[in-house]
């Protein structure tokens, strides 16, 4: 008797132990989403609260089909994922291979290399909105100093300019988050087999793409999974740096929500859009998350 | 020159090379940090100065309304809401993933991975998607610009995250500790006070700091559920200093020193368990 209870009692223990955490998120995102799912399905304004009653269906996820603005912020927004996790991704390598490979001092490095995590994304916003500023901004003031141009470069003013300030700035964010968990990766790394691969005579390269890279993967994968979580968080850098501008040239889909939304008071179609801009996000966390629990397989760290 | 002189300077070398890299990858935020010292004459001066002139404190005096203001900025009690909120939805985080880390690593239930998933999805819901349904919520139930209204929805936000850490932390202790523990007569509560947590200690204490930064640093949830001084946080209070067409550069800097400060002190104290927690959570499953 006294085993079927410990059995029942721990049977319901986890039940107990998760019930705060499932409220909690059930309460503040689950509902909500719920309840956005619903005005997404209404011509709702804010200005015009009884609008609300009104149910429409899908017909703002119809006109976002034909909707051209949209379409250009939701590949722009791909395409700015694409780069800009990449370049993280290579970055935060290249940043921990060298520190991994020095043999002393390297906890001092470490340290500094953290400094970017800190900041938060509204400063990296303004930070960078100062130094790409084209008149007082320190990248203008120093190719001018050094005489590589002799006129104001527009960084934040041409379009193509100020997509490629925005997307230095969310890489500059984001870089050292790669560097810390690869670098944990490297340090985790057995000796072994890299000793005896070079005995074997494989030069370096041939080291890193069969040994070291291999083993890091899972750590890519957690790395990209905890990253997209909250990719999102670069609609803060667009609004300080931009605000979508020149001409919604640099609007990625969270900047149009929030014109839609709050700035227009469309929030039917504002809410259509978020619910777009949600399953983007679940299906990148999904995707890397399925590729983490295959590596992890593959490492055996399984149940 | 002998081998091993050759491999020291060969080793310092690397060294300064990857310090010089570094600090080139950090002066964006150091020349932020150095512009919140300089007049704002400075700044503005054409042709630029390279090398500081003078440094002052006048522009933290200046935004906390001290001196000659120019802009009074209420500086004081944005950095008070900020804190409150950040501490008090920390904390609540903490206690709620250390109840859900310690299940997720120490009981076999059925659908434990769906539920892993659905929780980390939940988080990935973009902020300013979300920010859409809760300001109408919130209004509706009064709680917008109140910090009361921001902290829950920062719960919310640190949950899943310290869940995913904590559970990790809890891994890396054997199970047969706390086995042991109940053999000798402890309850499970007990051995869960007495050996787990103190073991797992460093890792909650990293989760925290990971949670703070996170409610201390959002800007999209919080600018649309905030309106007044009973709630702006710092991050919001950042963009009074940006009118129209002009934009305070000194007076920004220095609230971007102030925003900093704090994170840059809790980050360095927990910067060893930060790194290890990361990783483990992740890799053995």
């Amino acid at each position: 008797m006294l085993r079927a209870l410990r059995v029942r009692q721990t049977a319901l223990a986890p039940l107990i132990l998760l019930t705060p955490a499932f409220t909690v998120m059930l309460f503040v995102v689950a509902l909500p989403l719920a309840f956005s799912l619903y005005t997404s399905m209404t011509p709702y304004r804010l200005i015009r609260p009884e609008t609300l009653d009104i149910f429409i269906g899908t017909r703002n996820y119809v006109r976002l089909w034909d909707n051209a603005a949209f379409w250009a912020a939701f590949w722009r927004t791909i395409l700015f994922l694409a780069i800009a996790l990449n370049a993280e991704l290579l970055l935060g390598l290249g940043i921990a291979l060298l520190i991994n490979k020095l043999t002393w001092g390297q906890r001092t490095l470490r340290t500094i290399m953290m400094f970017p995590m800190m900041f938060s994304p509204i400063l990296v916003g303004f930070q960078f909105k100062f130094i790409f500023n084209d008149n007082i901004g320190i990248v203008n003031n120093a190719l001018q100093s050094l005489g590589l141009t002799d006129r104001a470069i527009p960084w934040l003013v041409d379009a193509q300019l100020a997509m490629f300030s925005i997307i230095v700035a969310e890489v500059w964010m984001s870089t050292s988050i790669f560097a810390i968990l690869l670098l944990a990766g490297l340090l985790a790394m057995p000796r072994d087999p890299v000793e005896a691969a070079k005995v074997d005579g494989c030069n370096s390269w041939q080291v890193f793409r069969h040994i070291t890279l291999p083993f890091l993967m899972p750590f890519i994968f957690i790395a990209m999974t905890i990253r997209s979580l909250d990719v999102a968080r670069a609609y803060d850098i667009v609004h300080v740096m931009t605000g979508g501008g020149p001409a919604g040239r640099t609007e990625l889909l969270w900047t149009l929500i929030a014109r839609v939304g709050y700035d227009n008071a469309r929030m039917g179609e504002a809410n259509a859009m978020a619910y777009v801009s949600t399953l983007l996000s679940i299906a990148f966390t999904v995707f890397f998350f399925r590729k983490l629990m295959a590596a992890r397989r593959y490492m055996g760290g399984a149940e | 020159m002998t081998r091993a002189l050759k491999q020291r300077l060969s080793a310092a070398a690397l060294w300064l090379v990857t310090f010089l890299l570094m600090v080139i990858m950090c002066i964006p935020g150091l020349w932020v940090v150095l512009s919140a010292f300089r007049p704002n004459r400075e700044i503005l001066a054409r042709p630029p100065v390279w090398v500081p002139e003078r440094l002052t404190l006048n522009n933290f005096a200046k935004i906390f309304g001290l001196g000659e203001a120019q802009v009074a900025i209420p500086v004081g009690s944005y950095f008070m809401n900020s804190l409150v909120i950040a501490l008090t939805s920390t904390f609540v985080a903490l206690v709620i993933g250390m109840a859900g880390g310690y299940a997720f690593a120490r009981f076999r239930f059925r659908f434990k991975n769906s539920l892993f998933l659905s929780l980390m999805l939940l988080r990935t819901v973009p902020a300013i998607a979300l920010s859409l349904p809760l300001f109408m919520l919130w209004s509706r139930l009064g709680i917008i610009d109140t910090q009361m209204g921001l902290i829950i929805v920062y719960i919310a936000l640190n949950v899943p995250f310290t869940i995913w850490l904590i559970d990790g932390f809890f891994r890396q202790i054997p199970m047969s500790l706390s086995e042991a523990a109940q053999v000798d007569g402890c309850t499970r509560w007990q051995a869960f006070w007495k050996i787990e947590f103190p073991l797992a200690k460093g890792g909650i204490a990293a989760a925290g700091v990971f949670a703070f930064l996170t409610s201390w640093n959002e800007y999209a949830l919080a600018a649309q559920l905030t309106r007044s001084t009973d709630s702006k946080t710092l991050p919001v209070g950042l963009m009074d200093f940006t009118a129209q067409f002009t934009i305070d550069w000194a007076g920004m800097s220095a609230m971007a020193v102030i925003i900093i400060v704090p994170a840059l002190i809790l980050t360095f104290l927990v910067q060893k368990h930060l790194i290890r927690g990361l990783t483990f959570g992740g890799v053995k499953g």
